[in-house]
């Protein structure tokens, strides 16, 4: 794992090695071992590195033989010991053991189409120089990143946006546009980021910098069959997809236990990551060490569930405890690395985990990421069966009780009346005829946060839609699809990649040079997920049916059995219990907020004010409040007051060097 | 009333909408149809009531035709506050 940056100056000069060493100074979190810099004709690559493969040799950016092809790496190719065998027999011949030279190798031999080859989770650039080309790919599902600009001539990538703001003369602004879509749907929608003229190469994309043009191309997206051939036929079907199933996972989890360091596991208490953990288990002798965060907060906490899975399994289990304060004093570094606006504190107590397990030595962990977006396990899903099925008897009373099965862990959603229930949650007429069904309650919720921006951003956003967007990048078989798989494909193609391996996940690991795979991103695993009849997916209204089957004995009864409880962390509510936090009060002053002009000062006022007397506990709020923090933090941090602070001095002596 | 109808829409006003909509919040708007309020703000507004006019509310009284506009409110209110004394 590591960090990747680079240049190509469009006008032909030579790259200053200065900037590809303040680029990679600031993703050395992402890569504390190594750091080097290469530059030929036009071009300049950077990288960080974090020793997991080939300790000795595995040293970048790597060249092949004539020096024509220069790669940096960040990520794992799982299946690169087959894909080695398989050059080796071409004769193809090697140097090192590392996964960076058969990746280098292969785009020798298959060029652009060898993405398609790749199992794993990466971000690459191959600077061609013969062809006088660069060449940025980025995995399926979006697990590592990479973003770039244009900026003063001059083509500039890297793994966070920081380094590329490391380049002086880059412009650092927020796009009003994309703050509207994270008002809207938590996410931007790359390739926008928050960031003016700041692109984020989608996941599935990969792109080419050839004679002064950029061309994008899509290798890979979702897909599921249409609605009509995605039905269960019989107890037979049920028993072949869950031994086939099965066979997948435990292939997909034994490669990713590839590595020259030990390996180590997430524990959430729930099934996913109990599963994955039973099956490395299975398949190794190592004790194996497992780490999970534990709520000072009871309706958050899963302690109890995390330990009788660490006990069943049998595993050296480490937990951190987090409290209110330790939320809020951690989320200015979160930002720091999320680059983005969030609406909920969830990545801090991951921050926070992380750390815990670069205190153990351990730089690898393997956890349940994906399982609910692929078999089905996300409340939505639920609620949207639900809403059609009342929608298709409004008058039954028995029917929107059901609401109530929806959402057992949220205390202030139990105590509500059934008639705000269906009303809330209800199907008006033309919601069921929306391509966007599914989504809808959750993006009109959130929607109703644009009541805090300021009039200037306001009047910047204009009439525009936000899901005009989306609605223009629908694949082309979506219209055919079951809803359940459409529900699937919304969470999978934005929450996914933008938040949850983002937010959630790359980003808050790496601040501690910590690596995550997710067997269940297999992309083997994914394809035949989509193939799944969603019926078997979630049956009536049993979440991640077909999962729960094949996790049958492999996991305790009581994990397999509980109510899906989805990871959250106390929101707004942890920055005002306890210690007062002058960066809260500072950011979102009546003063900042106007001077920083992305929001109405006396609305924010009066939620700050709603928070202080303890009056805010519904989620609209909470989100208002983490979403607005959060933004001003990304103003602060990037906008206002970025600096450039890393350089050599940071590294261990002797591992810097510049090659021309 | 008018004092009841003045102090329910700057609550309104204060807990839901952050001080917009004065202009704009209409006594027969519809809490739920204008997203004035999310779904747990109906407990808010619960509390708010209880706490402010020393009433209790039943959970059979929990319904849009008592809560769901400024009109609603103030004829729940008066009812209830007829009742009480």
């Amino acid at each position: 794992m590591c960090g990747i940056a680079g240049i190509l100056n469009l006008d032909g000069q030579r790259v200053d090695p200065d900037h590809l060493v303040r680029m990679a100074g600031q993703l050395r979190h992402r890569g504390p071992d190594d750091l080097s810099v290469y530059t030929d004709k036009a071009a300049g690559l950077a990288h960080t590195r974090l020793s997991i493969i080939d300790l000795a040799s595995g040293k970048q950016p790597m060249h092949n033989e004539d020096k024509s092809l220069s790669i940096v790496f960040n990520g794992e190719i799982f299946n690169y010991i087959e894909l080695k065998n398989d050059l080796i027999k071409k004769g193809v011949r090697f140097k090192t053991q590392s996964d960076t030279e058969v990746l280098l190798r292969l785009y020798e031999q298959k060029g652009e189409e060898c993405v398609h080859d790749l199992n794993g989770q990466w971000a690459f650039a191959i600077w061609d120089s013969k062809k006088e080309s660069l060449f940025l790919s980025r995995d399926r599902l979006g697990v590592r990143p990479l973003f770039y600009t244009l900026a003063n001539g001059a083509f500039l990538f890297g793994s966070e946006i920081k380094s590329i703001f490391a380049v002086p003369s880059v412009f650092r602004e927020i796009d009003p546009v994309a703050l509207d879509q994270i008002f809207t749907f938590w996410v931007t929608v790359p390739p926008h980021t928050i960031f003016k003229n700041i692109l984020e190469l989608p996941p599935g994309h990969f792109l080419t910098v050839q004679n002064k043009q950029v061309s994008l191309k899509k290798y890979w997206a979702l897909d599921f069959p249409p609605a009509a051939e995605s039905v269960a036929d019989g107890a037979a079907t049920e028993e072949r997809y869950a031994s086939d199933l099965l066979d997948l996972l435990i292939d997909a989890t034994r490669i990713r236990l590839r590595s020259d360091v030990p390996v180590g596991a997430y524990l959430s208490g729930g099934l996913d990551s109990s599963l994955i953990t039973a099956l490395i288990r299975k398949f190794t002798n190592a004790r194996l060490k497992t780490f999970s965060v534990a709520f000072d907060d009871p309706e958050f906490d899963e302690g109890s569930y995390q330990n009788e899975v660490a006990r069943f399994l049998d595993t050296d289990h480490h937990e951190v405890q987090c409290d209110y304060s330790e939320i809020a004093g951690a989320f200015p570094s979160v930002i720091w690395h999320t680059e983005k606006p969030i609406l909920r504190t969830a990545p801090a107590p991951l921050y926070i985990l992380s750390e815990l397990v670069r205190n153990h030595g351990y730089r690898v962990v393997l956890t349940g990421e994906g399982a609910d977006e692929m078999f089905g396990g996300y409340d939505i899903f639920k609620e949207a069966k639900i809403r059609t099925f009342c929608a298709a008897q409004p008058d039954s009373s028995f029917r929107p009780l059901l609401y109530r099965r929806l959402y057992p862990y949220q205390q202030a959603m139990q105590r509500q009346p059934d008639a705000y229930l269906s009303a809330f949650f209800g199907a008006r007429p033309q919601d069921q005829n929306s391509e966007f069904f599914s989504h809808l309650p959750r993006w009109q919720m959130t929607s109703k946060l644009k009541m805090f921006f300021s009039a200037e951003v306001k009047s910047q956003i204009g009439s525009r839609d936000a899901s005009d967007i989306l609605r223009m990048a629908l694949p082309p078989g979506y219209f055919a699809w079951d809803g359940f798989c459409q529900a699937q494909y919304l969470e999978s193609a934005y929450l996914l990649p933008g938040y949850i391996l983002s937010s959630q996940g790359d980003r808050v690991a790496m601040a501690h040079s910590v690596e995550g795979r997710f067997p269940f991103l297999d992309y083997r695993v994914v394809e035949f997920a989509s193939r799944i009849p969603p019926s078997l997916k979630m049956k009536v209204l049993n979440e991640k049916y077909l999962l729960k089957r094949c996790a049958g004995g492999l996991v305790p009864s009581s994990i397999s059995k509980r109510h899906k409880q989805p990871y959250r962390a106390p929101d707004g509510k942890s920055f005002f219990q306890g210690i007062r936090h002058e960066y809260v009060d500072a950011l979102l002053s009546p003063v900042r907020i106007r001077q920083d002009g992305l929001f109405d000062p006396l609305a924010v006022e009066r939620l700050v004010e709603k928070f202080r007397k303890g009056r805010a506990i519904g989620v609209r709020d909470n989100m208002g409040f983490v979403g607005i923090l959060s933004a001003q933090l990304v103003v602060d941090q990037f906008v206002k007051n970025f600096g450039v602070t890393s350089s050599y001095a940071e590294y261990p002596a002797g591992t810097a060097a510049v090659c021309h | 009333m008018q004092n009841i109808q003045q102090e329910l829409r700057q609550f309104v006003i204060d807990n839901f909408l952050f001080g917009h909509g004065n202009g704009n919040l209409r006594n027969d708007d519809s809490f739920l149809d204008k997203g004035i309020i999310d779904s747990t703000g109906v407990l808010e507004l619960v509390v708010f009531l209880e706490e402010k006019y020393h009433i209790k509310i039943h959970d059979r009284e929990l319904v849009p035709d008592n809560l769901d506009s400024i009109n609603n409110l103030v004829r729940f209110l008066e009812t209830k506050l007829q009742h009480a004394s």
